[in-house]
């Protein structure tokens, strides 16, 4: 700094102080409300941000039911996959000798819906390749799990009632769990 | 015969066009300056460049290219708007009704196509050329990370325009692609640490894109405000902040 500065800040209000000085001594008002300021268009923009993204979910979806009828046990001939509700429903519904189960016919790849293969006995996926046993395991092709399970049971008025909601995984045990099996000999 | 030179001397020096134009045609260095600096669309190009910068063997010339395919996407698109409605129930009827019952609408759908497609095969070209050239060192570093956030808002917008048609392509491709959003770490409900923050697949990154659980009427809605205003939006605000930065490096082409 030249020497006129230092005079002049001799002569200067000593109540006046440059943001550089004000550092070193306690907070002035300008400091204060220049935070505030700061910090105020800080918390409307976070909890503008925040409030964004509470509004992209709604409450309410308007989606088709996921529990669905599937007629009565009888319909459904030991040791087939059903078709009957995959176009509807994206379900297929196996009947084994022991009794039934839901697989949902959406491939654990990417999501395509796979065909089932009554020939060759297993379900293929168009889109990549997968391929899935008749219980649903996987084993060729990308998907990195077996088809999912879906609950069945036996509703009031003797029809399977299946709710796609309530899902089974095979890779954590879920298959053994009640609901995703339904014992009935028919 | 009214003297012509009289009238166009009359017009050129009413007050009507001297508020509008205001500077005339005289062909002087400092005119030329003038006439670029004072107009606000086309001051943010530079009012003179070099000899070089027209080196298209150096510069292929895809920059430009992509931003004239981007201008048609634009134009095309608005023009698209007056037909289309963004609703399941009508929008692959209002994309064959643009096709076959509005003069002209045919042309407009495909040149949209054609310039979405062609911009993203351009902005590779552009991306390749300024690799390739090593118009990325410093001090242009910063403008080629600007220019791969715009490689990405391109794809985004490809990905979103690909729904809109709203057939079996779309629907399939849109499922495939929201279906990897599930697997994002901590965002996504099958992704790792998913569980642990605690998304589920009702409020995860897929249902924030898909505005649900399944590709439906809000995933079509939601998909055409991001194709159609977001994205434009943000393209347009970095096209601008890429182009200055062009200038401020150097200029196209300069010197390294």
């Amino acid at each position: 700094m030249a020497d006129h500065d230092t005079s002049e800040k001799d002569q200067r209000d000593p109540l006046i102080v440059t943001p550089e000085e004000s550092s070193s001594t306690l907070w002035s008002r300008r400091d204060f409300c220049c935070l505030a300021g700061w910090g105020g268009i800080a918390a409307g923009l976070g909890i503008g941000g925040v409030a964004f993204g509470r509004l992209m979910f709604p409450r309410v979806l308007f989606e088709p039911l996921s529990v669905f009828k599937a007629g009565l046990p009888e319909e459904y001939p030991v040791g087939t996959v059903s078709e009957r509700w995959k176009q509807e429903e994206r379900v297929w519904i196996v009947h084994e000798p022991e009794g039934f189960y839901a697989l949902l016919a959406v491939c654990t790849h990417l999501g395509c819906t796979p065909n089932w293969l009554n020939a060759e006995d297993k379900f293929k996926c168009p889109c990549h390749g997968s391929g899935f046993r008749r219980n649903g395991v996987n084993f060729e092709g990308p998907a990195p799990r077996p088809l999912e399970r879906i609950k069945i049971a036996l509703g009031d008025d003797g029809q399977l009632v299946i709710d796609k909601s309530v899902q089974f995984r095979f890779e954590r045990g879920d298959w053994n769990k009640p609901g995703a099996f339904l014992k009935l000999k028919v | 015969m009214p003297d012509l030179n009289d009238l166009k001397r009359k017009i050129v020096e009413s007050q009507l066009w001297r508020s509008m134009f205001r500077h005339d045609y005289s062909d002087t260095p400092r005119n030329r300056v003038l006439q670029i600096m004072a107009n606000v669309w086309l001051h943010l190009h530079p009012p003179k460049i070099r000899r070089h910068a027209i080196r298209v063997r150096f510069t292929w010339c895809m920059g430009g290219i992509t931003f004239l395919v981007f201008l048609v996407t634009v134009v095309t698109g608005v023009i698209l708007m007056f037909y289309y409605r963004p609703v399941a129930e009508y929008a692959y009827a209002d994309m064959k009704y643009l096709q076959h019952d509005v003069p002209f609408g045919m042309i407009m759908r495909n040149m949209h196509r054609w310039a979405a497609h062609g911009m993203v095969i351009t902005v590779w070209l552009h991306m390749f050329r300024v690799f390739m050239t090593g118009s990325y060192k410093p001090p242009r570093e910063f403008n080629w990370v600007v220019g791969v956030v715009l490689l990405t808002i391109t794809l985004l917008l490809s990905f979103t325009g690909y729904l809109l048609p709203w057939d079996q392509l779309s629907i399939w491709a849109v499922t495939v692609g929201t279906n990897m959003a599930r697997a994002t770490p901590l965002v996504g409900s099958e992704g790792p640490f998913g569980e642990m923050v605690g998304v589920t697949s009702r409020y995860d990154a897929r249902s924030f894109l898909l505005g649900g659980t399944l590709v439906g009427p809000p995933a079509l809605l939601r998909f055409y405000v991001l194709h159609c205003i977001l994205l434009p939006i943000l393209a347009s605000l970095l096209m601008i902040v890429h182009f200055w930065r062009i200038r401020k490096d150097g200029g196209i082409s300069g010197p390294l």
